[in-house]
């Protein structure tokens, strides 16, 4: 078993703390499986590597869900207990990754109603019709941008700032990259309704991050002729 | 031929590539001819793409150790 979590099985070798691993690349489900039935086999300290790919991606959810590291750290580490403790209830008809990332939902829902009860319902499911930023061209912003601290703030500001139930939406698709239906499970909600709110999500960003990214668009090169 | 709030409309399931393929062309041919929609169109993904970017949301100095710490002390509480 050793052998299956070892460097030389690049499906689920432990991964350097911190590496991204969207929840779609995450790893093997037949070698995730066996990892998972040796744990409940008694090698329960294999769960250290079964649950390493998921580390980034449950707090960065946790974290825009709560917008304070504290809190998110307290839910990251109460999401990977539970999933350890109830392991034995995990049914292998969902992906792993999609029933940690239920827990994680509950965990930072019950963390939210704790300390802020007003937050619960700050938008409701609307139906009509949301106008993204106007623009004529738009050229696009490099990555490169990320390296500085006023732009990382900015975008999580963004994120952070969504309403609830749009920003729910949001994590789940795109950094959980969760499928629309698996968003719906975990959401308990309807396909056509995360298909809304991701939509509403998505045009929010654009408004708000549109014009505030648009001057960081490299200059267009002018030529002297 | 659609118009430019219909597109708008279909931005995230276009990103999605969710569309049937006949709305799809639709959009697509509104898309050839409409500058602004193809720059709301750019800037939609753009701004998906930088804000999925696993810089924007840093992880704490020592969660990692912290987290597997909590982790191995349940794993022992097991063994007891």
């Amino acid at each position: 078993m050793a052998a299956l979590l070892s460097a030389e099985n690049p499906r689920l070798a432990p991964r350097a703390t911190g590496t991204h691993l969207p929840m779609s690349q995450s790893p093997d489900r037949n070698v995730e499986a066996q990892v998972i039935a040796a744990i409940l086999a008694g090698n329960t300290r294999l769960f250290h590597d079964l649950i390493r790919p998921y580390e980034r991606t449950v707090f960065s959810m946790a974290m825009a869900f709560l917008r304070n590291p504290e809190d998110a750290e307290d839910v990251t580490q109460e999401t990977f207990l539970k999933a350890l403790r109830n392991l034995h209830a995990y049914r292998a008809e969902a992906r792993f990754s999609t029933w940690l990332v239920s827990i994680a939902l509950n965990e930072a829902r019950s963390c939210l109603r704790r300390h802020r009860a007003v937050e619960s319902l700050d938008a409701s499911d609307e139906t009509d019709s949301i106008v993204p930023e106007l623009l004529r061209d738009w050229r696009e912003v490099p990555s490169e941008v990320l390296e500085r601290l006023e732009v990382r703030k900015l975008l999580r500001d963004a994120v952070t700032e969504l309403p609830l139930i749009y920003r729910e939406v949001f994590l789940l698709r795109e950094f959980e990259e969760l499928t629309i239906s698996e968003s719906a499970q975990a959401l308990n909600i309807s396909p056509a309704s995360v298909k809304v709110r991701l939509h509403r999500a998505r045009i929010m960003l654009q408004r708000r991050l549109a014009p505030q990214l648009r001057p960081l668009a490299p200059k267009r090169r002018r030529f002297p002729w | 031929m659609i118009d430019c709030k219909h597109v708008w409309d279909h931005l995230s399931d276009f990103l999605d590539d969710a569309l049937s393929s006949e709305t799809r062309k639709l959009v697509q041919k509104h898309l050839e001819h409409c500058e602004v929609c193809s720059a709301i169109l750019d800037s939609t993904r753009n701004i998906l793409i930088l804000t999925a970017d696993e810089r924007v949301f840093q992880l704490p100095l020592g969660y990692s150790e912290r987290l597997h710490a909590r982790l191995e002390d349940e794993i022992r509480s097991y063994r007891h």
